[in-house]
């Protein structure tokens, strides 16, 4: 049996011929339902997450102790990598190593293969997306299950998440009931025939086409959201139970999990566990969250494999600038207060990781080489939201204007005039997002990134008598250059 | 040159001449309520999220409390469960040999009790010990009742629970009933997880 189709990655989790953003965002901008769906999404959490933050007075200096926490742990990254593997080892664990994705890919492929299993469940997880290790492990026959319900519903409606803690986000109710009901035939159990769009009965559905697929699971493959250097301990955080299923049932686990996602200590889960789900799902902790150290005797999956995944991440370790987006603990914070994210959607982004942090992320994992990844640098106004909300304080504005230099100098000129100007353009096309922008950067002001560009990108700029536009304001590069009238949405 | 070699060189590369980042101020609070109200915050935080709050004042209450609770006969009863909390008359699924998952997706709920809880955060932890069995048993069935004593389970913060708990156990944290926000994020109670959760306090 195969499962449902899945889409091509690059090594920094970009799709195959994606369109640059710009043009991906001007389909998506006219697509009324989508932006719908995402600015009632957007705005409800974003709301949902000031209530929780609110709640602790000392949230400024656990984000500041998780700023901390992951530089010193990314200084000391190969000393907290093989105090992990020593104690992962010691636990009945097995340590692989994989310096890309298609390494990465092949080691679980022989893992699931040994077992003599064709097919997995899986625990939603962006390092596998990046990889794309779906369509890896269906090249070699298995059968990967998404079982968390938003990626069943991508999955089933063979198409691509949207949002990193929702990917479903641009599906609404009734577009979910008729995935389930053309598609969950084909994988398994079908969906009952009187199947309503009530996100319970949705979810039932679920429940009851992925049940059977759980109780039989010989092997799962999972991500990780913290691994604990100093105990070995691996914690993956979720909602729906999807998770305790794969982690606790199969036989086999397979982890695959990026380097950084490494922490010093037992007590350094403390502040994440205060700062991820506050940020992410706005609640004082989520519903389920599983901790595990190698195999339990007795209690658990006989066999665990963690895959440390590079692919990109010692590149970006090496910026001085850009290293800091290997803090990053997958919240989604900067998605929901985006006002870029909110008009264009997380297709727009062209690869696994929308939004703002995709928006820095994909292009140094993967380089700015490519039309995408140079583009991404360029699909923001630099408002600074997105560093206001983040629990581990990334500077992305300070990072989006490096990367934009490192586009100029990366290319000598032609590409950068069509990513940039395309970016501009793209953002002036659309009046409303800039004056969202607008209202956001006033109210962040003290948060903008003081270094402005220098060097190359404005000897670049200034050669060719185009707008300096990461050092400007667009508003004040707008009104020097045109006269028209600019409107609300 | 081994991907693990590889690796570490170009970690070590990247990072050598980097300077050190200012060291960890563990200035945040270590709880952010007084300890009095530790029993009535977690009552209150396991409500907001739809778990079942009871009081129970003491042991010889509690069997017919749980009966109460129950909706069927088919109990998972963990190892190390206080026999007496039993109600008598039911089909009692004892782990030993191990339950097959078949046997437990049959189950109409499991009883445990935990290892400690959260105030702050709602959050029950089990961490296979004496009454609280494999991961697995508070999993499949459907309905979970846990049993909190009050005198020595219940610790204010998150960073109090972490002092308590052994990393080398498997743990599990348990706040609310397994619940789902991803359809036009509506928040719905139970996907796979027991669908039902009630926490008796003892005490
Ligand atoms: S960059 Fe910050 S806000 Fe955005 S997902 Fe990562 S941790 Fe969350």
């Amino acid at each position: 049996m195969s499962t449902p189709g899945a889409l091509k990655t690059l090594s920094g989790g970009v799709y195959l011929g994606m369109p640059a953003f710009p043009e991906a965002a001007r389909t998506s901008t006219h697509d009324a339902r989508l932006r719908a769906n995402l600015r009632r999404a957007t705005h409800t959490i974003r709301a949902r997450r000031a209530d929780a933050v609110a709640e602790l007075e000392d949230w400024p200096r656990l984000r500041e102790a998780g700023k901390r926490i992951k530089d010193q742990t990314l200084r000391h990254l190969d000393r907290y990598l093989l105090q992990l593997e020593e104690k992962v080892t010691a636990a009945g664990g097995t340590v692989h190593w994989a310096a890309d994705a298609a390494e990465a890919n092949r080691i679980v492929t022989s893992l699931v293969r040994a077992t003599g299993s064709t097919e997995v469940v899986k625990v939603k997880s962006m390092a596998t997306q990046e990889i794309g290790l779906n369509e890896a492990l269906e090249a070699a026959g298995i059968a990967a299950y998404e079982t968390d319900l938003a990626e069943l519903i991508v999955q089933l409606g063979q198409d691509r998440p949207s949002h990193i803690l929702v990917p479903a986000i641009h599906r609404n109710r009734r577009e979910i009931r008729e995935i389930f009901r053309t598609q969950m035939a084909r994988y398994g159990r079908p969906a009952p025939s009187d199947l309503t769009d009530s996100p319970a009965d949705l979810a039932e559905a679920a429940r009851v086409h992925l049940r059977e697929k759980f109780l039989r699971a010989k092997v799962a493959v999972s991500g990780a959201n913290f691994m604990v250097a100093e105990t070995g301990t691996m914690v993956v955080v979720e909602s729906e139970g999807n998770g305790r299923m794969c982690l606790t049932l199969p036989e086999t686990l397979i982890s695959v999990v990026g380097i950084e996602k490494v922490v010093p200590s037992w007590r350094d889960l403390e502040v994440f566990l205060q700062l991820l789900p506050r940020s992410s799902t706005a609640e004082r902790m989520n519903p389920y969250t599983t901790m595990w150290t190698g195999t339990h005797r007795g209690d658990g999956p006989k066999e665990f494999h963690l895959v440390l995944l590079d692919n990109g991440r010692t590149a970006t370790l090496a910026d001085e600038v850009g290293r800091q987006a290997l803090r990053c603990i997958r919240c989604s914070a900067c998605l929901n207060v985006c006002p870029v994210y909110e008009r264009a959607g997380g297709h727009a982004y062209g690869g696994v990781y929308p939004g703002p942090i995709g928006a820095i992320l994909a292009p140094q994992l993967a380089g700015v080489g490519g039309t995408v990844e140079a583009s991404l640098p360029f699909a923001s106004s630099l408002c600074g939201a997105c560093y206001e909300v983040c629990p581990v304080a990334i500077d992305i504005p300070e990072v989006l204007v490096h990367l934009r230099e490192q586009v100029a100098e990366h290319n000598s000129g032609h590409r950068l005039e069509r990513a940039g100007m395309r970016g501009a353009t793209w953002l002036l096309d659309h009046p409303g997002a800039l004056a969202a922008v607008e209202r956001a950067a006033a109210k962040t002001r003290a948060l903008h990134p003081r270094t402005l560009p220098l060097g190359p990108a404005k000897g670049w700029s200034e050669s060719r008598d185009l707008p300096d536009f990461p050092a400007r304001p667009f508003r004040d590069w707008w009104k020097a250059n045109h006269t028209s009238e600019m409107s609300g949405e | 040159m081994s991907s693990r070699e590889q690796i570490l060189a170009r970690i070590r590369a990247a990072t050598e001449t980097a300077p050190e980042p200012a060291s960890v101020e563990r200035d945040y609070a270590e709880t952010h309520t007084p300890a009095g109200r530790a029993v009535d915050l977690l009552a209150e935080h396991l409500t907001d999220y739809r778990a079942h709050v009871h009081r129970c004042g003491s042991d010889a209450q509690l069997a017919p409390l749980i009966a109460d609770l129950l909706t069927g006969t088919r109990l998972v009863a963990p190892p190390g469960l206080t026999a007496h909390w039993i109600p008598a008359g039911l089909d009692v699924l004892c782990d030993d040999p191990p339950l097959t998952p078949a046997t437990l997706d049959s189950a109409d709920a499991v009883l445990t009790t935990c290892a400690v809880a959260i105030a702050e955060t709602g959050t029950l932890v089990l961490d296979g010990g004496a009454g609280q069995g494999r991961r697995v048993l508070t999993l499949i069935p459907d309905h979970h009742i846990c049993v909190v004593r009050t005198a020595g389970d219940v610790v204010l913060s998150l960073p109090q629970a972490l002092g308590r708990l052994d990393p080398a156990r498997p743990l599990t944290w348990i706040s609310g009933p397994s619940a789902t926000s991803d359809i036009e994020l509506d928040r719905v109670e139970g996907v796979h997880g027991p669908r039902r959760l009630d926490v008796v306090l003892l005490g």
